[in-house]
């Protein structure tokens, strides 16, 4: 039955397996029985900790598409947005905070790129400077929600506080949590831990942070802009 | 496999197990199969309580408002009557502790952990210690669920599909904490299941043995493979929406309050959008159960691999695109709902394709019938009801006419117990002599397979017919309706139905206990099976294969196959004959 859906491998000549010295056999095909031969072993095309790393980035891609589109539900359902007599979003601060969040994706990018030429003393900078542009996100958007919590929006300010805080506030969330593996990370760099041929730890790292970024200028023009 | 590869094995374990001490050896333990069994013992202990909350539901049913033996001594201010807080309480949880805590732990948490290293040749997961973290988060999410059950105003009782408003405004249904408790609960069982999914995940694609292509691996993985997809992919959108629902109910955000610009129908969408391939989580890994079982007995290979590892693919792809189904009620546009029933009807072909190969696996097999293929019977027949039942709610007019009746609780009746647990028990006989090295009491197995396939048809199947007649699910009283008082006699039957079916898996936990400790046994191979698994000892040490993994010759099903003397031929097994293996 399976025969139908996949051919069986073409007739080759069978050899009784000798001690050794055949050429290396071609890659297993799949499917059903194959020859006489021992398969080769397996080249896994991206290492464990970045692979797992897209999975964990499927599955936040889908906690945010959660959270989002219940925004935009609420959001395209009110008459008016943002609703009368509650505080405006500071628009221009948060813009200038988005570049300082990008600028820190492309520090991430560079020290990636600088692992396999340049001193590890390169890698260690540039990551430095990520985590501070990160951290300076952070503290903007702190106090930023410090003033509009001081404007009297609250998260019980009707659909438009609640939205923006759970939002917003699940980003930051995500952006400390990026930080902290970030920090772990230069730590690890720093103690020599990756070296240039093992380090996928610190790509998957830059992987998630690229993601964390790559997440706030939609959730700018979404809860923002629009 | 060679006296000296068993002994290296021994040594080595005995070396490891001394290492490790017993906190790291059985508690934090980073061995997969450890972690396999502590899911299997949390998911067993949830179903005892899962299945306690049944029968107190059931008996409220039959017997409205009298008190419920033994129940006195919990509910003392009413002796043991059921009051209506409690019953909503009692269906509430039973569903939420046998989809979260009962099923998913077993069949995807136990023998997804404990399967995909030894089914795929690998001698851990790719993250040993993010499983252990895994196991430890679901394992709190557990705790959580429970603590519920002591908070003033008691657990959730919004139905385990916490509809909003009802479930978003405390007043509704009186319950503050443990609604909220259930909120945080599902939560951290989401970020666990992540955890796992992204470890099945990894170690699926990336750790096979050396000649493990995809389409040699055994359909139990496969199912195990696109369970782990749904779930990671699923699962945030639940966790999504239990974090609106919880900061509505205590930061004061209006997600699900209309008054204030937010929207109930909100939460029915996140919901199903998680809730529906959440179904197909919990039963593609008892379809790959019985996909493994089914050949072993029939010493036949399984009926067309190729087409049940895409139907199950293809089930996967459609999962996402029927949710709406659930909610042909809820006000959609009707031609919205048109197209919800026509892809429902589609997810049919799918499944369809797999009960029929099933039945050509069986077709002109040498069948035997020991408890793991009876359950995998069982839950091939029991199966293809739930189905069929699935059918008729496809259709809008019907679905308009049964939906929230108790034809929908017999249809999800039939496939979670008649379908995942009984996947479960086939998984949980088939490899327990695998998994803890010995043998169950084939007698015992007979005896809890009869008693409760019948118990199980007579507690579930009359419920389609009084859900035609209208019996509405999550009633309290059925006597208080005239127009159902003349199908009670149903209700007591079920209710009778139900206590036979729950005392009879005391047969199952005496058996299993027994074997346990006093079991024959078990020889590295019992069934004569093909899989990997099987050529590692029983139970497999830690690392499960001496210094060398093996390595795969073949596809997982070659039973009856004419070049072996044996009628089976395992994958690990190098042709030795010099013949080609090609009998097609």
């Amino acid at each position: 039955m399976t025969a139908i859906l996949e051919a069986p491998p073409a007739a080759l000549p069978v050899v009784r397996r000798p001690d050794g010295g055949l050429p290396p056999p071609p890659r297993p095909t799949g499917g059903d029985d194959g020859d006489d031969r021992d398969p080769e072993p397996r080249r896994p095309l991206l290492d464990n900790a970045r692979l797992a790393t897209i999975f964990l980035i499927a599955a936040e891609t889908m906690l945010f598409a959660g959270l989002i589109s219940g925004f935009l539900v609420l959001r395209f359902a009110a008459a008016v947005w943002p609703p009368p007599l509650q505080p405006r979003l500071p628009i221009a601060v948060t813009g200038v905070n988005t570049l300082v969040l990008l600028a820190s994706s492309v520090a991430v990018a560079a020290a990636v790129r600088a692992l396999s030429r340049g001193p590890a003393s390169r890698v260690i900078t540039r990551l430095k400077v990520a985590a501070a542009l990160g951290a300076t996100f952070l503290v903007v958007q702190g106090y930023e929600w410090a003033r509009l919590i001081g404007f009297g929006l609250t998260a019980s300010s009707g659909a438009y506080g609640g939205t923006f805080y759970t939002l917003i506030g699940a980003h930051a969330l995500h952006v400390v949590g990026a930080l902290a593996w970030l920090t772990i990370a230069l730590v690890f760099v720093q103690s020599g831990r990756f070296r240039p041929e093992r380090s996928g730890g610190l790509r998957a790292c830059a992987l998630y942070w690229h993601f964390v970024v790559g997440l706030w200028p939609i959730l700018y023009v979404a809860v923002y802009l629009l | 496999m060679s006296a000296t590869t068993v002994h290296g094995h021994a040594a080595h374990a005995e070396h490891e197990h001394h290492d490790l001490g017993f906190i790291r050896t059985y508690v934090f333990s980073t061995d997969h199969k450890m972690i396999a069994k502590q899911f299997l013992f949390l998911g067993l202990f949830m179903l005892i309580i899962g299945g306690a909350l049944a029968l107190v539901v059931r008996w409220q049913l039959a017997w409205p408002e009298t008190p419920v033996p033994g129940l006195s001594l919990i509910l003392t201010e009413t002796g043991g009557i059921i009051e209506p807080p409690h019953y909503n309480m009692a269906f509430t949880m039973h569903a939420t502790i046998m989809i979260f805590f009962v099923v998913m732990p077993i069949l995807v948490g136990s023998f997804g952990n404990f399967l995909i290293p030894l089914q795929i040749g690998a001698r851990d997961m790719a993250f040993p210690t993010l499983n252990m973290l895994s196991f430890w988060t679901t394992f709190s999410a557990g705790l959580i669920i429970l603590a519920g059950f002591f908070v003033p105003g008691g657990h959730a009782a919004a139905g385990w599909t916490s509809y909003a408003p009802l479930s978003s405004v405390t007043a509704y249904t009186g319950v503050n904490w443990g609604q909220n408790l259930w909120c945080i609960s599902l939560f951290i069982m989401g970020v666990g299941s992540m955890m796992g999914s992204i470890n099945y995940i990894t170690t699926i694609i990336n750790m096979r043995a050396p000649g493990m292509s995809l389409f040699r691996m055994p359909l139990a993985l496969w199912s195990l493979f696109i369970t782990a997809i749904l779930l990671l992919l699923a699962l945030p959108v639940l966790t999504s929406a239990a974090a609106m629902l919880l900061f509505d109910r205590t930061l004061g955000t209006n997600w699900f309050n209309p008054s204030q610009g937010g929207e109930p129908l909100l939460w029915q969408h996140l919901f199903w959008y998680f809730g529906h391939p959440e179904v197909y989580i919990l039963i593609l890994p008892a379809m790959g159960i019985a996909s493994e079982v089914l050949p072993v007995f029939c010493r036949k290979p399984i009926f067309g691999y190729h087409a049940m590892a895409f139907s199950m693919i293809g089930i996967a792809f459609l999962s996402w695109v029927v949710y709406g189904h659930h909610m042909f009620v809820s006000g959609m546009n009707p031609t919205l709902g048109l197209t919800f029933t026509i892809t429902t009807m589609i997810i049919a072909v799918p499944s369809a394709i797999k009960t029929f190969n099933w039945l050509g696996t069986l077709w002109g097999g040498r069948i035997t019938f020991p408890p793991p293929m009876l359950f995998a019977l069982g839950f091939v027949s029991m199966f293809v009801i739930g189905g069929l039942s699935g059918i008729f709610m496809a259709s809008t007019p019907v679905d308009i006419y049964i939906q929230d009746t108790y034809f929908i609780v017999a249809h999800i009746h039939y496939v979670v117990f008649g379908g995942s647990i009984m996947g479960a028990f086939a998984a949980i006989y088939f490899w327990f002599p695998k998994m803890f090295g010995r043998l169950t009491n084939n007698a015992l197995g007979h005896v809890h397979f009869w008693l409760t396939i019948v118990a199980f048809n007579v507690t579930f199947f009359p419920m389609h017919i009084i859900g035609v007649g209208g019996q509405m699910r999550r009633i309290y009283n059925p006597l208080q309706y005239e127009f159902l008082q003349h199908q009670q006699h149903w209700n007591v039957i079920m209710t009778v139905g139900a206590i036979v079916l729950g005392f009879s898996q005391i047969i199952f936990a005496v058996n299993f206990l027994w074997s346990l400790f006093k079991g024959a046994k078990a020889p590295t191979n019992p069934w004569n099976a093909n899989t990997l698994e099987w050529s590692a000892p029983s139970p497999p040490p830690h690392l499960n294969w001496g210094p060398k993994i093996p390595t795969v010759y073949r596809g997982p099903y070659e039973y009856s196959a004419p070049e072996s003397k044996d009628d089976f031929l395992p994958q690990w097994q190098p042709a030795t004959t010099g013949a080609p293996a090609g009998r097609h």
